[in-house]
């Protein structure tokens, strides 16, 4: 069977498993609406101030609800030692990650533009206008964050104190993409929004990077 | 099930050492398992056979040393590619049904017609009834009825079972001694880790007894195999 058809196959576990019990997204909306509620109290909203915070605020509350997000996509997999049985059942175990990047962007991706009303009336900035462009970089921001988590995830669920090391080594290693993704987002929230394309550049060379470096390196990471 | 035959694999372990840390799992484990045979690990807690099977799974790489799967005329293939694995965790999904779980491991195994497949497997392990239950709500021993039924999915070539009676009631442990004597007729190589005497153990063709990741007996004489089993509280 082809990376491809075992990616689609455990992909659709990743969904199933999550839409049935709905802990993840559950607890992840809630989280950042508190962080994002929270924020807005800090300063006033309708000041010039809030078109220069605001995407740095948010892409920060973005940061910690997928260090929350990322944290149990590995050790879900421990309890009932289902990881051993997925390693002995795919043919390139590049599909174990490939599918639960693509479930964690999902759902980040989905939490994210859940939020981005909230955000938009909370914060007194317009989104809809650039939508479109909003989404672009939503996008490539989580799948930055994903990949580099999914891969932390799977080392530090091995780890002992584990609850604590994911957020330690990801948040680190995410400032790239933080600095990069609101640089695009602060631009798209200008009075006269444009895109940052250099930005845009630096998010797809991060995820080019990392995403091969995990197709390279991730069967170690699986190893016990 | 009366299993169809299967093409007979054997397996070579070379000076095997497995090390985590300075502790010793396995120390210079050599063992020639030839096609066909039916295996029983024994030893106490901690002796080893865990970590002996998981490397026979390719789970873990051993520190050093080598492990060959070979065909009945003794040449090396690359890879036992119908190993079969129960291990001690249940390795299925609580949060998938019997059926959801059986399915999703034949589709990745690229096994055809996976629902059939599925379908055949929960029959035989008596669980069509609760097909569409979630695994949460099983009992252990029915737990472990889906594990040997997902460790069976592929018809395995070399069946690898880590202390498999865990959990089952009698009806259980008959059942599995029934389907393994079906594969070891078949031409299957079954290596298994078990405690003491039951139906299971009077399969075994042969048995080795590990204590502190050394193999200190190991034999294929019918009237030794029963006192290697039970030796010092196995």
């Amino acid at each position: 069977m082809s990376l491809f058809s075992n990616t689609a196959v455990l992909l659709g576990k990743e969904l199933r498993t999550e839409f049935r019990s709905r802990e993840l997204l559950t607890t992840t909306v809630v989280f950042i609406l508190v962080v994002v509620v929270l924020f807005s109290f800090t300063f006033d909203a309708s000041s010039a101030e809030s078109r220069r915070f605001a995407a740095s605020l948010l892409w920060l509350a973005f940061l910690f609800a997928a260090s929350l997000m990322l944290q149990p996509c590995f050790l879900r997999e421990q309890s009932n030692d289902t990881l051993s049985a997925l390693r002995l059942s795919v043919t390139d175990p590049f599909a174990i990650f490939a599918a639960k990047l693509s479930a964690n962007t999902l759902f980040l991706l989905l939490t994210e533009l859940l939020m981005l009303p909230v955000f938009s009336v909370l914060f007194n900035v317009p989104v809809f206008p650039v939508f479109g462009e909003l989404v672009v970089v939503l996008f490539l921001g989580s799948l930055g964050v994903s990949i580099a988590g999914t891969a932390l995830s799977a080392i530090s669920a091995q780890a002992r104190m584990r609850e604590l090391l994911l957020p330690l080594l990801l948040l680190p290693l995410l400032t790239p993409v933080l600095v990069a993704s609101t640089r695009v987002t602060l631009a798209l929230l200008d009075t006269e929004p444009y895109m940052e394309w250099k930005g845009i550049g630096f998010l797809v060379v991060f995820d080019v990077v990392f995403l091969t470096a995990l197709w390279l390196f991730g069967e170690y990471l699986l190893e016990e | 099930m009366t299993p169809a035959a299967v093409s007979p694999v054997g397996i070579r372990f070379e000076n095997i050492d497995k090390r985590y840390g300075g502790l010793y799992a396995l120390r210079r484990v050599s063992l020639e398992i030839t096609a066909g045979e039916c295996v029983a690990l024994a030893g106490r807690n901690g002796s080893g056979k865990t970590t002996l099977l998981r490397i026979a799974a390719r789970l873990v790489r051993p520190s050093s040393g080598s492990i060959t799967f070979l065909d009945r005329r003794n040449g090396a293939i690359t890879a036992a590619s119908r190993t079969g694995f129960v291990a001690h965790a249940t390795m299925v999904y609580d949060e998938l049904t019997a059926e959801e779980n059986l399915l999703l491991f034949a589709q990745l195994l690229g096994i055809a017609e996976p629902a059939a497949r599925a379908e055949t497997l929960l029959a035989e392990v008596g669980l069509s009834d609760r097909r569409k239950s979630l695994v949460r709500t099983f009992s252990r021993g029915m737990r472990q009825r889906m594990a040997i039924a997902r460790g069976l999915l592929n018809e395995p070539s070399v069946f690898l079972l880590d202390e498999p009676a865990t959990g089952l009631d009698p009806y259980g442990v008959t059942w599995l001694a029934e389907t393994l004597r079906g594969m070891r007729d078949a031409g299957s190589t079954i290596v298994m880790s078990l405690h003491g005497e039951s139906e299971i153990s009077a399969l075994a063709t042969r048995a080795v007894r590990l204590e502190a990741g050394s193999v200190i007996a190991d034999t294929r004489t019918g009237a030794s195999l029963p006192s290697i089993l039970t030796f010092a509280g196995a």
